[in-house]
């Protein structure tokens, strides 16, 4: 649940951040900040790092250097109850939903809001219905993961994730193996839960169509680079960039 | 009438079981000028206050005047799917009542959240039933079923094995034999230190445990029969296919199942290898191929330990009963030994490849393979085991 905050000020504070794994640097010195109630994409080539990127923001991995603050907490250091209460404000749908695979759709949404909230069951049974129902999934409710396809099961990691309406929804290739109507219809899902919750939203994508349509704002990672090497409006950057690296990817034109 | 949420909220609900978290909102009823009744709601409708914001909401109901019911949202700062779910909820209510209901000060962001509500989807009854199993006889049928079924993909599998051995023996290049010699590591050589030491504190107990008996008559010496003799003929086999099913054959399972589950077992279709001859063959092979000389081991260090009890705590030389054990043993048991450990090892690992095949779903079906892979190759051991009883007694 969003502290009322004002529009427009950090939720996210990414400062100085250096990631990689065993030793290898993979990110370096990476810093920008997440409005509240924006939407930002992160993009870039494959093997840039933006899937460690994420990892970072959402405190799996502890940074090499530099830190991550969600709502002024640093997720790479934070303790218990401070962790805790992190983990709670923000939702993360997982490249193929990540539904628990032994509970049932309604089970697996209703899960945080037994647990982590003072409701009595059937209230977050009713409301888990209502999170199914908004990512157009009613009557799934007593599927088992395994029963309904991979659209459906990131629609329903969806509806997880925001279980507890969180501050601040992340994404890691929300569009990926989806048809491009699904596809489409997870952007208009995203828009409207941003429009009406004031969600803030961080996107890992590299789908040109989603990316054009849902971000105020992208982060270009480059593989050499090992950070940033573009931030702004998705249309501003591909028309005016001089950067050919931006160039190409907006424009899908592989380096000469 | 105006009334602040505790006091209102003391009238209508009586006890709470569980201490809510304080939901900040404020509610008021006030007569509307144009006749009917103003609710007026404030503040932040979120999760945290939704069970005291639904229980304040159904006492508004008797003071409603004119079945008309005007809802002010005006002071609303924060309405997240909770607070919608709970307006939903009023709305439902008036409709059933016959009660007019209208919105006033509703922004653009609360009208945005009450239209992600899916409300005629929640009516919706599920597709398919929360409990999907029937009563006792049911249950008791299903459980046949499910029996009869497994009994007929093992022995289906048996046939496709089989068919898969003779392709390998037609076409040797089709054997990876880097595999086997991978798996004959793990099944093998890294199972004999737990294998060595368990065998080695069996031979000890059984040693020390017989000793007590057999010292009254002065039957010292038959100590070393009775370890040699019941370590080769059944519980060096036994307990040697016991630690292999629970090391090697879930690993198999539960290797083959999540292939399975990532496809990658389909990959190998669609590549042209055979799944049973590419993943099942080399394991079955290094374990039929190693656990005879694991039993062989763990025999020996069973002797050893029972060597250790007749020197140190019945005065017996080692000579004497090293001596005694070979004069109890013959080749014959020997080779026994280990055709019957061959016998288990092709067993375990084979249902184990057999159970990691059978995978279908995630995670769960990967671990209840695994459980199953080892629960049927100890089944399936004491079964040989039972025949080879009958069989040896007749036959020898």
């Amino acid at each position: 649940m969003a502290p009322a905050a004002a529009k427009g000020q950090p939720v996210i504070v990414v400062d100085g951040l250096s990631a990689g794994y065993g030793g290898e640097v993979i990110l370096k010195d990476v810093s920008f900040t997440v409005a509240r109630g924006e939407i930002l994409v992160i993009v870039g080539g494959s093997g840039c790092g933006k899937s460690t990127l994420l990892k970072h923001m959402i405190g799996l991995h502890p940074p090499m250097a530099g830190r991550v603050l969600i709502d002024g907490v640093d997720i790479g250091r934070a303790q218990d109850a401070d962790l805790v209460r992190v983990h709670q404000g923000i939702g993360v749908l997982f490249q193929s939903g990540a539904l628990f695979g032994s509970l049932s759709l309604v089970d697996n949404v209703a899960l945080p809001l037994i647990d982590f909230t003072h409701l009595p069951k059937a209230l977050a049974l009713d409301l888990a219905r209502v999170k199914l129902g908004m990512v157009g999934l009613a009557g799934y409710e007593n599927h088992l993961p395994s029963e309904v396809s991979g659209g459906m099961k990131k629609r329903a990691g969806l509806a997880r994730a925001m279980a507890l309406d969180p501050a601040v929804l992340f994404f890691d290739e929300p569009s990926a193996g989806l048809d491009p109507v699904t596809s489409a219809e997870l952007d208009q899902l995203i828009l409207r839960i941003n429009a009406g919750l004031g969600t803030s939203m961080v996107i890992v994508s590299h789908e040109l169509a989603s990316i054009f349509s849902i971000a105020h704002r992208v982060v270009m990672l480059d593989k050499a680079e090992k950070g940033v090497i573009a931030m702004g409006d998705p249309r501003d950057l591909s028309q005016n960039s001089q950067d050919p690296r931006v160039r190409g990817f907006f424009h899908r034109q592989p380096p000469a | 009438m105006h009334l602040t949420r505790p006091a209102w909220r003391r009238r209508l609900s009586g006890l709470h079981k569980k201490t809510a978290p304080k939901g900040g909102f404020s509610l008021s009823l006030a007569p509307e000028p144009g006749g009917g009744t103003r609710l007026t709601l404030a503040g932040r409708l979120d999760l945290g206050g939704l069970e005291d914001l639904k229980n304040d909401l159904t006492g508004v109901w008797g003071q409603v005047e004119r079945q008309r019911l005007v809802v002010d949202l005006g002071g609303v700062v924060y309405l997240d799917s909770a607070g919608a779910l709970a307006l939903a909820g009023l709305e439902t209510e008036a409709q059933a009542r016959g009660v007019e209901l209208v919105y006033q000060g509703l922004g653009p962001a609360a009208q945005g959240i009450k239209g992600l509500l899916d409300l005629e989807g929640l009516k919706k009854p599920p597709l398919i039933p929360a409990v999907r199993s029937g009563g006792f006889l049911d249950q008791v049928g299903e459980a046949w079923l499910a029996t009869i079924k497994d009994v007929y993909l093992v022995i289906s599998f048996l046939g496709e094995f089989l068919a898969a051995c003779g392709r390998a023996i037609l076409h040797p290049k089709l054997l990876r034999l880097g595999e086997v010699l991978l798996y004959m590591e793990q099944v093998g050589v890294n199972g004999l230190p737990i294998v060595g030491l368990i065998s080695f504190l069996l031979g000890l107990i059984m040693a020390f445990m017989s000793s007590l008996q057999l010292q009254p008559f002065g039957a010292n010496i038959y100590v070393a029969n009775l370890v040699a003799l019941a370590m080769v003929k059944e519980l060096g086999p036994i307990m040697t296919a016991v630690l292999v099913a629970g090391r090697s054959g879930s690993a198999f399972a539960a290797e083959i199942g999540t292939m399975k589950v990532n496809e990658e077992v389909d990959a190998l279709v669609v590549m042209g290898y055979d799944p049973l001859v590419f993943l099942a063959l080399p394991k079955v092979l290094a374990a039929v191929l190693t656990v005879p000389l694991l039993t062989l081991f763990a025999d020996l260090l069973a002797i050893a330990g029972g060597l250790v009890v007749g020197v140190t705590g019945m005065g017996l030389t080692a000579g004497s009963y090293i001596d005694q054990t070979i004069k109890s043993l013959n080749s014959q048991d020997i080779l026994t030994s280990m055709l019957k450990a061959a016998t288990f090892a092709l067993l375990i690992a084979g249902i184990g490849c057999q159970r990691g095949f059978m995978v279908r779903g995630g995670a769960q079906a990967v671990g209840s393979a695994t459980t199953s892979a080892v629960v049927s190759a100890m089944f399936l051991i004491i079964v040989a085991d039972s025949i080879y009883a009958v069989v040896l007694h007749y036959a020898g």
